[in-house]
């Protein structure tokens, strides 16, 4: 019998404000140490109260916008109880009676996945286990960090629909400044069932906790459908509905012991925050404040002559279209812009292991200005380029202590050639003896005489005319 | 019995209840669970009232977390702040109300207190156990030195999510005729301690009516039902964890929780906590948190309506000052019993004044109705 796989995601994803959620300390980023980004209020202490940060609730609308969900304009926050350390008012404050988005959609090809939810919720703090001394500690910096958690319906019939999905909802997050997403800040539950293909009933689901890769996102998914497969065909086990976790090591999932998924979270409205109504105007306020979508922006660099594949892979990552949009307003040409971020920029990223691009965009800017201008060769400028990435160096102090000019004196070149020849008349007698590599020997030498400055092709026309003559 | 648990300045005049945060000043809002906890900031009340001129003179006894009525569960005086006010000891207290605790002191005392419309005084601060009702509150000698301590903690604050922007138009002048009035006295909770309001208003030429109103009893189960969820999740950050009371037997977090938690807290607050627990769990929240919340409307649109008509309900603020012994199991009904009398106002979060034994009751922003009819009843009686 072929199965087809059921899948419903939980996207947690972390918003890009300036402080956390119900008081004005600043995001996680914002501290060095555990506990550098704590107060009374986000440590639960008695006698503090929560007020809510308005532009979290911005952002969560905004999300809304993005993911074409209806806005509910009356939302409340209410409380979810549970006792665990890392919780230090024992409660989290979230949504649950009234969500702020609901009834959503995301195009994928051609199929349509459901919105369910999307909710506004703090974050919980983080515990670090010390073997040495067989003692816990508890860091509050994450605590009330402001997060959404985007449901899905179980509208997923591969892993592949779900990384196509995750990875449109990162650039779209990222496009909107809703959230960095950077690494680990957007964090998954993936519900998972099979069942015969065709059949509308619902199998066993099992949910699988907290993946923050897509590769493990996938390769659980993957893992899960042969699980589940096996246990109806082959009885290899008896399919429970449970939390499970995606083990990296073991590359396989193994059910959680987690006493939290079974507690009664005693839901109910927090009597400390009011209601939040978003009248028309807040609501069309946050509207006009929408920049321009992946689609949007992905056309815009066609407009520029940008061929449509590489507008593509600019438009899918935020970062690469600060980047250029930035380099482009200083001046340079978007075909090059686009071509030095492509080619030059993304190799270098790939050999030294990073996913974001990060490179001040006035320095590539005036490497690509010098690079067009003649001013340095194209090798040069890759040079360059290296050194920004890996010692962040000023660029045009760099191309002067490494001589990289290409407009050195014409007389100089000339003057390095001819010492060449007249040092190796071995080389030279070769040469016009048949031997034609010996003339690449006299052009490295001379290179390396050179320190790579000067137009190569010039150079070797010269030395040919030279051994010619 | 102890009436201060820690004392500020000799020289204060002002007290301020365990469960209110003074800056670097122990609060244990009477219970064992934070003995050796010092805040890190001091209430908005205690703020404005500083930087007005007062002083504190130390922080009062209370029952554990304000719950308790009676002080039978207790070993504080639980009329610690009303008797050192009767005294002249200090000029005021300020005292947080969550279900009744500082009205019936007021009462028992002879004293005046006034508990504010709700969102008009600044909750930042509190040792919180029910958010959407409890309000810090003035216990002064009169309706006058209440209205005036009043007027320096009202306002709106940022700090805190409920509380109102407007509140610099209410008006806490207590001396507004009270001739003409209407005062409504509740049947249902009639007891002879009303008899003399009753004749002083009277002479004083207010009209006073009997009518009856059966949803205070609504009221009073709602509310229990309310404070007692909201306070069984306000207790749980008391876990034994970052501050308070730690059991020195565990082996586990698990351990490390029910020990701390059992040995600290008293019997009223585990009783209201098991009972907060189950009215908010699965499959009882509709029929019971959720019907009090509807419950709260129904009192609040009653109320209203009657205040249309009415300038103040007039009822009792306790049944009797003194309880004969009984078991402490019973400790939680017996509080429920007495909240009769308390539970329209806390519920609903109008404003209350307890002056010369009795409670008058008034429409949101009648503060200063209800200090004038209680100035009223000190004149008549004085």
């Amino acid at each position: 019998m072929k199965y087809e796989l059921v899948i419903g995601l939980e996207t947690h994803v972390e918003l890009a404000t300036d402080s956390k959620l119900f008081c004005s300390c600043g995001g996680h980023a914002a501290a060095d140490e555990p506990n550098d980004c704590v107060c009374p209020a986000c440590a639960g202490m008695p006698g503090m109260l929560p007020v809510t940060n308005r532009h979290a609730i911005e952002l969560a609308v905004k999300a809304g916008f993005m993911l074409n969900c209806k806005i509910n304009k009356y939302t409340t926050f209410d409380k979810k109880s549970y006792y665990y350390p890392d919780l230090p008012a024992a409660y989290q404050i979230t949504q649950w009676f009234h969500p702020i988005c609901v009834e959503g959609s995301v195009q994928i090809g051609d199929r349509t996945i459901g919105i369910k939810q999307i909710h506004v919720e703090e974050d919980a703090g983080k515990l670090v286990h010390d073997d040495a001394t067989n003692t816990s500690l508890v860091d509050y910096n994450r605590t009330s960090v402001p997060l959404i958690e985007i449901v899905t319906k179980p509208d997923f019939r591969s892993s592949d629909e779900v990384i196509t999905y995750l990875k449109k909802l990162k650039a779209a997050l990222q496009f909107a400044g809703i959230s960095e997403c950077e690494e680990g800040a957007m964090r998954c539950d993936v519900n998972i069932s099979v069942r015969p293909e065709g059949s509308d009933q619902f199998g066993i689901r099992s949910e699988i906790k907290n993946m923050s890769s897509f590769a493990e996102i996938k390769d659980a998914i993957e893992f899960e459908k042969v699980r589940h497969v096996d246990a109806i065909e082959r009885h290899t086990e008896m399919l429970v509905q449970e939390t499970r976790r995606w083990d990296e090591a073991k590359r396989r999932t193994f059910p959680m012991r987690n006493k939290e998924t079974a507690a009664d979270y005693r839901y109910f409205p927090d009597p400390n925050l009011m209601p939040i109504v978003i009248d028309d105007e807040w609501l069309e306020e946050i509207r006009t404040s929408m920049p321009a979508t992946a689609e949007e922006k992905g056309q815009k660099y066609v407009d520029m002559g940008i061929a449509e594949k590489e507008a593509a892979v600019l438009a899918s990552d935020a970062k690469l279209c600060a980047v250029f949009d930035e380099v482009v307003s200083l001046g340079r040409e978007p075909k090059s812009v686009a071509s030095w971020i492509l080619t030059e920029c993304m190799s270098r990223m790939h050999y030294l292991g990073i996913e974001t691009l990060s490179i001040a965009p006035a320095k590539l800017a005036r490497i690509i200005e010098l690079v067009d201008t003649s001013e340095i060769t194209r090798n040069a400028g890759k040079k360059v380029l290296a050194a920004v990435f890996e010692k962040d160096v000023d660029v045009d102090k760099y191309c002067e202590e490494q001589g990289l000019n290409a407009k050195v004196d014409s007389a100089v070149i000339e003057a390095t050639v001819d010492r060449i020849i007249a040092d190796n008349p071995q080389a030279v007698a070769d040469y016009k003896g048949g031997k034609v590599k010996a003339m690449q020997a006299l052009f490295g030498l001379i290179m390396r005489e050179l320190k790579g400055v000067g137009d190569p092709a010039v150079i070797r026309s010269l030395l040919e005319s030279k051994l010619n003559a | 019995m102890a009436k201060y648990i820690t004392e500020i300045n000799k020289n204060g005049n002002v007290a301020v209840d365990d469960n209110i945060l003074v800056k670097d000043i122990p609060a244990t809002a009477g219970s064992k669970m934070l003995e050796s906890f010092v805040p890190l900031f001091s209430a908005t009340a205690v703020e404005k009232l500083t930087a007005a001129g007062y002083t504190l003179s130390g922080k009062t006894a209370t029952g554990e977390f304000g719950l308790d009525l009676y002080g039978e569960t207790s070993v504080n005086d639980i009329c610690a702040a009303a008797s050192l006010v009767k005294e002249g000891a200090v000029k005021a207290a300020l005292n947080v109300d969550l279900n009744g605790a500082p009205r019936r002191a007021a009462a028992i005392e002879g004293v005046t207190f006034i508990k504010p419309t709700y969102g008009t005084v600044s909750r930042y601060g509190i040792i919180a156990c029910a958010c959407s009702g409890e309000q810090i509150g003035v216990t002064a000698k009169d309706a006058a030195t209440a209205a005036e301590v009043l007027s320096v903690i009202a306002g709106y604050d940022e700090k805190d999510g409920t509380s109102l922007k407007d509140v610099k138009d209410i008006d806490y002048n207590c001396d507004a005729p009270t001739k003409g009035m209407k005062i409504a006295l509740v049947k249902e909770l009639y007891n002879e301690n009303l008899d003399a309001a009753v004749n002083a208003y009277k002479a004083a030429g207010a009209e006073v009516e009997e009518i009856s109103l059966p949803e205070v009893f609504a009221a009073q189960t709602a509310w229990q039902i309310l404070y007692s969820a909201e306070t069984t999740n306000n207790l749980s950050r008391f876990d034994g964890v970052k501050y308070g009371h730690r059991t020195e037997k565990y082996k586990n977090i698990d351990e490390l929780y029910v020990g701390s938690r059992t040995e600290a807290f008293g019997f009223l607050t585990k009783a209201t906590i098991l009972y907060g627990s189950d009215v908010l769990s699965k499959g009882r929240y509709e029929e019971c948190y959720d019907k009090a919340l509807k419950i709260r409307r129904k009192v609040v649109e009653k109320l209203t309506e009657l205040f249309g008509r009415y300038d103040a309900l007039l009822m009792p603020a306790y049944s009797k000052a003194e309880f004969e012994g009984y078991p402490i199991a019973e400790a939680f009904e017996k509080v429920f019993d007495e909240s009769r009398y308390t539970a329209a106002a806390s519920i609903t979060g109008m404003p209350a004044v307890v002056a010369k034994g009795v409670q008058l009751v008034g429409d949101y922003f009648c503060d200063g109705k209800l200090l004038a009819l209680a100035k009223a009843l000190e004149k008549e009686e004085a």
